[in-house]
């Protein structure tokens, strides 16, 4: 199980890699922690790896003027060991917890999980439900786009196919907000079979899903029915979501664990709220 | 073998504290590199799709799958694979695995140590569940694992003697 043959470059500055990546058929080599596998697996034959890991700055993480900056190429061990996002985007921490292993999280990039878009992964779902904004880049220029607008369904994305992955800036966590992620695995780091990412503020709230439909998107009758303060009717619409269907796990079990994992979220924020 | 017009590329690293610098084939894992141009065959190819965890050693003093890096990667890193891991935590790690009869095969064995280091360095007493949760990227199919979190957890009951 070897992959097939590739070019390799390792640029040295943004500029270069985004010349690299106008090239037909290159691919982003970040963590590798996806694409490896893919490649092993002769799933992905890219025929030119751009290696971003010695791009200066890219995995910085900052919190200015109320915004929460991580950087594309930050490792999951390194986000979920910062305490500026412990701060400003709790959240992530306890989504992160659940993301594959430890050996895994110390190379996988925040970058290279949104830029796949695996239905079951956790992080875009957290991007949703704490609206981010992505910032990209190409050799034509930089944009930012709102995360409902970067997913695209079942490992697809905005990305054209020469631009980069730079940053996710996450509002920090305004008073009054809390936020619970759940998921629920065969094995803890294991693909999740169904995960809620939930934001909830003071008549407001933004949920997303993983691991449940195969594609990432707010749940916007659930978050009504949360805004308008009545949680039964929040669980009752998660009834409705577009499961995926499949003979280890049929859509009607995703759909009933994204509702016990609502339940469990919202049973956690109140029993927190009882404690504090 | 790979063909003779493989492409390669020149990279200069250190492994367990010896300086190389070589040729390596773009294509070929870290772990492959390590087994088959360096000869030390402690680190394991199980999976070779980042399940098993039978291939780790430390990049930079981090834990990593070998599987899952390029040796082309690996220009310019401090290597260190269970055969130059000489720290005192991989060394009780070693013996407690002994004493607890926690391999069978041994197949898993180096990648359970590594991992098992590195979350005791980090956090000297754990709970058995943050070990199993530590240990859960890495597959043992002889023992059933209770042996494996036995053997960890007897190194951190003897950690604070250690300091002393």
């Amino acid at each position: 199980m070897k992959p097939a043959r590739f070019d390799y470059a390792r640029p040295a500055t943004l500029a270069e890699a985004l010349a690299l990546l106008a090239q037909p058929e290159a691919a982003v080599l970040a963590g590798g922690q996806s694409l490896m596998p893919m490649m092993n697996l002769r799933v992905a034959r890219p025929a030119l790896l751009v290696d971003i890991n010695r791009l200066p700055g890219l995995g910085e993480i900052r919190l200015a003027g109320g915004v929460l900056r991580i950087g594309a190429l930050a490792r999951h061990a390194e986000v979920l060991a910062s305490p500026l996002v412990a701060q400003a985007a709790p959240l992530l921490p306890q989504a992160l917890a659940q993301v594959a292993h430890a050996a895994i999280r110390n190379r996988g990039t925040l970058g290279g999980s949104l830029s796949l878009a695996d239905p079951a992964a956790e992080l875009p779902a957290c991007m949703l439900a704490l609206d981010a904004t992505l910032v990209v880049a190409s050799a034509r220029g930089e944009r930012r786009i709102p995360a409902g607008a970067f997913f695209h369904g079942l490992y697809s994305t905005a990305l054209a196919a020469d631009e980069l992955l730079l940053a996710a800036e996450l509002p920090a966590a305004a008073p009054g907000w809390r936020f619970a992620f759940l998921e629920v695995a065969r094995r803890h780091g294991d693909f999740a079979m169904a995960g809620v990412a939930l934001a909830l503020g003071p008549n407001a709230a933004r949920l997303a899903l993983c691991g449940v439909e195969a594609g990432q998107r707010r749940q916007p009758a659930a978050e009504a029915a949360l805004a308008a303060g009545d949680p039964a009717a929040a669980i009752a619409a998660l009834a409705s979501t577009d499961a995926m269907d499949g003979p280890d796990l049929p859509a009607a079990q995703r759909r009933h664990l994204a509702q016990v994992l609502l339940r469990r979220a919202l049973a956690q924020l109140e029993a927190a709220d009882a404690a504090a | 073998m790979l063909p003779p017009d493989e492409p390669t590329a020149g990279i200069t690293c250190s492994v367990n504290g010896q300086d190389i610098r070589t040729q390596v084939p773009l294509r070929r894992s870290l772990v492959d590199w390590l087994r088959h141009d360096v000869g030390l065959t402690g680190s394991h190819v199980g999976c070779e799709h980042g399940v098993c965890g039978a291939c780790h050693v430390r990049v930079d003093g981090q834990v990593v799958r070998g599987c899952l890096m390029l040796a082309v990667q690996a220009d310019g890193a401090r290597i260190e694979t269970i055969e130059g891991a000489a720290d005192p935590l991989t060394l009780a790690l070693q013996d407690a695995f002994f004493r607890h009869a926690a391999l069978q095969c041994g197949f898993c064995t180096p990648g359970m140590i590594l991992q098992a280091a590195e979350l005791l360095a980090a956090n000297p007493t754990p709970s058995r569940a943050e070990v199993r949760e530590a240990l859960s990227g890495n597959y043992c199919r002889c023992t059933g694992y209770q042996p494996i979190v036995d053997a960890v957890m007897a190194v951190s009951a003897d950690m604070p003697a250690r300091q002393a």
